[in-house]
C-alpha cells in the first residue's frame, strides 16, 4: 500500500475504500504458500505542497503575542472538533486552557532565551510542540469545508499561521545552540523543515 | 519535502533479517477471530506520549472511544486519524465484516506498538513485547491479525 504516512487505510471517512483495502489484505490468506507481497493497485500521494484553505478567526487583542491571540481565536473551532469526535490528542503537557503557556515556551526560545532557563511544562519541549500541533490540527478540522488530504492541515500550521512562524524561529535557535538533533529537529515534521 | 522523500530515506535503513519465515495455513476467514495490531503509537488517554525507543505495547479494548495518536515522531499525518479512527485502527470496518459473516468475530482487544524505532533490529519487540502481545491475543482466541503500519 502506497498511502500517505499515517493513513494506512488510505482515506478517512471512506468506509468503502477502507473495506477494499482490508479485503485485499485478507485475500492474501488464500495464497497456498508464502511469503507473498502484492501491491494495492491504488496509490495516494500526500498533499504537503497544498496548504489547507483554513480561515483563521480575526485577532482581537493586540496586547497578546500574535500567536497566542491566534490560538485563542481558534478555541471555538477546537471545541467543536472535540465535541464532534469525542476525543483529543491535546494533553501531554497542558490542556487546551493552557495553550497560551505552551506557546510562550517557543516564543521565549525564538526570542533567544536558552532552553535550560525556561520552565517547560512536562519538562519536554518536543511534547509541548506536539500538543500545539494537535490543538491547531484539531481546530483546522472544524474550519475546513472538506476532508483535508494528508498533510494539508499540517502545512497550514507550519506555513500559514503565526504559531508556525514562532516554531520555525524557535527551531532555528535550538539548532544554532548546538542541541542534540532530537531537541530541534522534532519540533516539527520532516515534511515541514526548512533547509533540510 | 513529501512522503516520497521520507520513504526514500527510510528505504536505505538496514533491518533485521530472519533466518527463516514461519508459514501457517489459516482457518477459513469466516470462522476466524480478527484483531488489529497497529504501529501508530495509540494510547487510551491524551496525557501520555510514547517515549522515543519504547518497544512496548498498549492494549486497546474494542470499543474504546478516547484513543489518542501518541507516536513520538511528528513525521506522520495525524489529520486522517483525527477525522476517522478507522484510518489507522479499522475497528468499525471489522465490525461490519463480522456482521456480514465475512469474518468470524472481532477480538475484544487490539494492540498498538510504536513504529519508526531507533533500534532497527527491534530486539525487544522480537524477543519480549512481541511475544507478550501475541500471548494476549491468543488468550482472546484470535486467529488472524490485521497489521496497520504507521
Amino acid at each position: 500500500m502506497e498511502f500517505p504516512l499515517g493513513r494506512p487505510l488510505g482515506k478517512p471517512l471512506d468506509s468503502g475504500f477502507q473495506t477494499s483495502v482490508i479485503s485485499a489484505a485478507f485475500d492474501l490468506l488464500n495464497e497456498p504458500s508464502g511469503p507473498v507481497l502484492v501491491d494495492f493497485p491504488i496509490i495516494i500521494e500526500d498533499a504537503s505542497s497544498e496548504v489547507l484553505a483554513c480561515a483563521i478567526p480575526p485577532r482581537f487583542n493586540p496586547d497578546l503575542h500574535p500567536a497566542v491571540d491566534e490560538a485563542l481565536g481558534l478555541r471555538a473551532a477546537y471545541n467543536r472538533t472535540v465535541e464532534r469526535y469525542g476525543r483529543t490528542s491535546v494533553g501531554r503537557t497542558g490542556t487546551a486552557d493552557e495553550i497560551p503557556d505552551l506557546i510562550d515556551v517557543f516564543v521565549k526560545i525564538s526570542d533567544g532565551t536558552a532552553l535550560e532557563e525556561i520552565e517547560v511544562p512536562g519538562g519536554d519541549h518536543i511534547a509541548v510542540a506536539m500538543d500545539l500541533r494537535s490543538y491547531y490540527e484539531e481546530a483546522a478540522l472544524s474550519l475546513s469545508d472538506h476532508v483535508p488530504d494528508a498533510r494539508q492541515a499540517e502545512s497550514w500550521i507550519y506555513q500559514g499561521t503565526k504559531l508556525g512562524e514562532v516554531l520555525h524561529g524557535a527551531q532555528a535557535r535550538l539548532k544554532a545552540a548546538g542541541l542534540d538533533r532530537r531537541d530541534w529537529y522534532y519540533v516539527m515534521p520532516s515534511t515541514q523543515q526548512r533547509g533540510d | 519535502m513529501s512522503d516520497t522523500t521520507v520513504r526514500a530515506r527510510a528505504n536505505d535503513i538496514p533491518v533485521y533479517q530472519f533466518d527463516s519465515l514461519a508459514w501457517t495455513s489459516p482457518k477459513p476467514l469466516s470462522e476466524s477471530r480478527v484483531a488489529v495490531v497497529t504501529t501508530a503509537g495509540l494510547t487510551t488517554d491524551s496525557a501520555s506520549l510514547w517515549s522515543q525507543s519504547d518497544e512496548g505495547f498498549t492494549v486497546l479494548p474494542h470499543g474504546t472511544t478516547n484513543l489518542s495518536f501518541a507516536h513520538f515522531s511528528p513525521n506522520f499525518d495525524r489529520s486522517g486519524f483525527n477525522l476517522d479512527v478507522n484510518t489507522v485502527l479499522p475497528i468499525d470496518r471489522l465490525d461490519e465484516m463480522a456482521a456480514a459473516g465475512i469474518i468470524g468475530s472481532v477480538a475484544e482487544q487490539h494492540i498498538s506498538f510504536m513504529g519508526a524505532q531507533a533500534d532497527h533490529n527491534l530486539a525487544t519487540m522480537r524477543l519480549d513485547s512481541g511475544p507478550a502481545a501475541a500471548h494476549l491475543l491468543r488468550e482472546d482466541g484470535v486467529d488472524t491479525i490485521l497489521l496497520t503500519p504507521v
